[in-house]
């Protein structure tokens, strides 16, 4: 297994605000829009230096969506921030006709996502939103890993013109990839080659992957582990060789099963290569208040239930 | 400047456009598009700086259009094509398969003039602050024009763009409601009462300007020029604009009946009737 390592624990929506601070420096035509959030996606900074910039809607996310739509008629490429439910759920129709129809080069930055957005409970925990995203024809969805993967994430957002849903999250979790990194959209990343079985993880499920091929390495598995970073579109070519090379398959994510990166794999899977397949995720349920590393443990997401996954998994190979 | 009787001729086509278009597909929604054919052609043949040879997407230093209520696609794409954006041949596809003018307008098939979709109600006011905006932020003093439905009012996200358009000062953007009354199930006072528009326009900050004769040519550009005299003054402008649903049309007009419903042959023939016209595609 190989050693991956972390000099400290960051937020995934720090990476953002970071990442959205650079394209303000280096792109005069990225602009920013929030509706009354602007703390908490750490978008203060690029706020303060580019004033003229940054948009502050209020409590109108809808308002917020058709906004930014319409700011790209004129070349601007719109950002805009809000926690993961209000920018998906409640303004599915918006990103729906004006966004994703109407092919709109925005940028939906979404915090917050999943369980570990912690003691405010389930109206605020999405589990839903990588499939309300991923159904829309265009929509590039992202959900990238640590601190240094979403700010080299949103930096890359602004060079690809069209519509992208970016979910990252609240709680501090280790920062392990490279700061330099060359995020490359759709092109997922091998952390550990392997030959008994593949973990493909996304978001936070990225470290809790890490942690668990270590428990299983200790125990004689050898697991692969790839980072999906992009669900949408999804590297199919990467799945099927980790797939065809394993033989079984174990998906981890901080959302619902239905939906989720496990759905897209398990599609990819059974129409060209029909693998043995467990999902970690959440199951048909709504969260609820508690710590993250409660609610993680409560709803079945840590690094253990990804090894008693792969140990089921690997008792299902042909 | 065209004169008031050719643009009343430029009405008169548009009129006999709209009729055919919707008899040829038995769908569509020609109450409302009969209704605002004088605004459209007013703002396409005489207020708006536009490019209809060369459109382009971002339209930098031009005047630009949204339709919020896109359901009366058939007086935009009239309009559009008539004004020169798409050959007017192409109003014959209108509702087909495989054809740029789809039941509701989008950019998706790339037909020229239209700038986004619309159709799904309440979008259409939030884009044109965005687009506005784009021009404030780009130096562009052209104005952005949208129209809406009164129906479509009773949209949330109108309320939420109308509040944030006046806070922020977006003075670069000239709107209108078509006041015609109706909406699908019947008149809207008997839908959803909306009590004064204009009370709540000026209450939400607009600079709101009356027109009574929406269908009267000269009046509707009067009051789209003037209404363009009151931008760049820190407000929002409104125009609310009374019309007649069907209007031009006899059988078609004051009555929720005609929002979406076609003319058979013996309806349309005297619907032409009323309507004369020598250029139809």
């Amino acid at each position: 297994m190989k050693k991956y390592t972390y000099t400290e624990k960051k937020d995934t929506r720090s990476g953002f605000g970071a990442g959205l601070s650079e394209l303000g420096k280096s792109n005069p035509n990225v602009v920013a829009l929030c509706a009354d959030l602007t703390g908490s996606l750490k978008m203060d900074a690029f706020a303060k230096d580019h004033p003229e910039r940054f948009f502050q809607v209020g409590i109108a996310e809808a308002n917020m969506i058709g906004i930014a739509a319409g700011l790209t008629i004129g070349g601007k490429i719109p950002f805009t921030g809000t926690f993961a439910n209000f920018s998906t759920g409640r303004v599915y129709d918006q990103i729906r006709q004006s966004v994703a129809y109407s092919g709109k080069n925005v940028k939906i930055c979404a915090s917050h996502a999943g369980l570990t957005l912690g003691e405010d409970g389930a109206t605020h925990q999405i589990l839903e939103d990588l499939g309300l995203m991923k159904m829309l024809p265009g929509m590039v969805v992202i959900n990238p890993c640590d601190y240094n993967q979403t700010k080299a994430a949103t930096i890359a957002i602004a060079n690809y013109d069209g519509p992208v849903y970016l979910r990252f999250g609240r709680p501090t979790v280790p920062n392990f990839t490279p700061a330099d990194q060359d995020f490359k959209i759709g092109k997922a990343v091998m952390l550990n080659e392997g030959t008994d079985v593949t973990i493909f993880a996304t978001g936070h499920l990225v470290w809790k992957a890490i942690e668990a091929g270590e428990q299983l390495a200790a125990e004689g598995i050898n697991a692969e582990i790839i980072n999906i970073h992009t669900i949408k579109p999804l590297d199919a070519e990467a799945v099927l060789a980790s797939a065809k090379k394993t033989r079984c398959v174990v998906t981890a994510e901080e959302h619902q099963m239905n939906g989720g990166l496990g759905d897209s794999i398990a599609q990819l899977l059974a129409r060209e290569l029909p693998t043995p397949l467990e999902m970690v995720a959440v199951n048909d349920s709504f969260g609820e208040s508690g710590t993250p590393d409660q609610l993680m443990t409560k709803y079945g997401l840590d690094a253990v239930n990804i090894v008693a996954a792969v140990k089921k998994v690997i008792t299902r190979k042909a | 400047m065209a004169s008031t009787a050719e643009l009343e001729k430029i009405v008169s086509q548009v009129r006999r456009d709209i009729v055919r278009m919707v008899h040829a597909v038995n769908s569509g929604h020609p109450g409302g598009s009969l209704g605002c054919s004088e605004y459209l052609v007013s703002l396409y043949f005489e207020v708006m700086k536009h490019n209809p040879s060369k459109f382009s997407m971002d339209g930098l230093n031009e005047d630009l259009f949204f339709l919020s209520n896109g359901h009366i696609s058939p007086v935009f794409y009239s309009v559009l094509a008539r004004s020169g954006y798409f050959p007017v041949s192409e109003l014959a596809t209108f509702r087909k398969l495989n054809s740029r003018l789809q039941g509701h307008p989008t950019t998706h098939e790339g037909l020229p003039g239209v700038r986004v979709a619309s159709g799904s109600l309440g979008q259409g006011l939030s884009v044109g602050i965005g687009a506005a905006l784009a021009k404030k932020l780009n130096k562009d003093n052209s104005i952005v024009y949208t129209l809406h439905g009164d129906g479509e009012l009773q949209e949330g996200q109108v309320w939420e763009a109308a509040m944030y358009a006046s806070a922020k000062k977006v003075d670069n953007i000239i709107s209108t409601v078509d006041m015609n009354g109706q909406q699908i199930d019947g008149s809207t006072d008997n839908v959803l009462n909306m009590g004064s528009l204009r009370a709540k326009f000026e209450a939400f900050g607009w600079d709101v300007l009356d027109l009574e004769k929406g269908n009267d040519i000269a009046s509707v550009v009067a009051t789209l020029k003037k209404a363009k005299e009151h931008t760049g003054k820190g407000k929002p402008v409104m125009i609310l604009m009374k019309t007649e649903m069907g209007h031009g049309v006899d059988f078609m007009m004051g009555s929720h009946k005609w929002h979406g419903v076609a003319p058979n042959d013996e309806q349309l023939a005297a619907a032409l009737a009323q309507n004369i016209g020598d250029k139809d595609y």
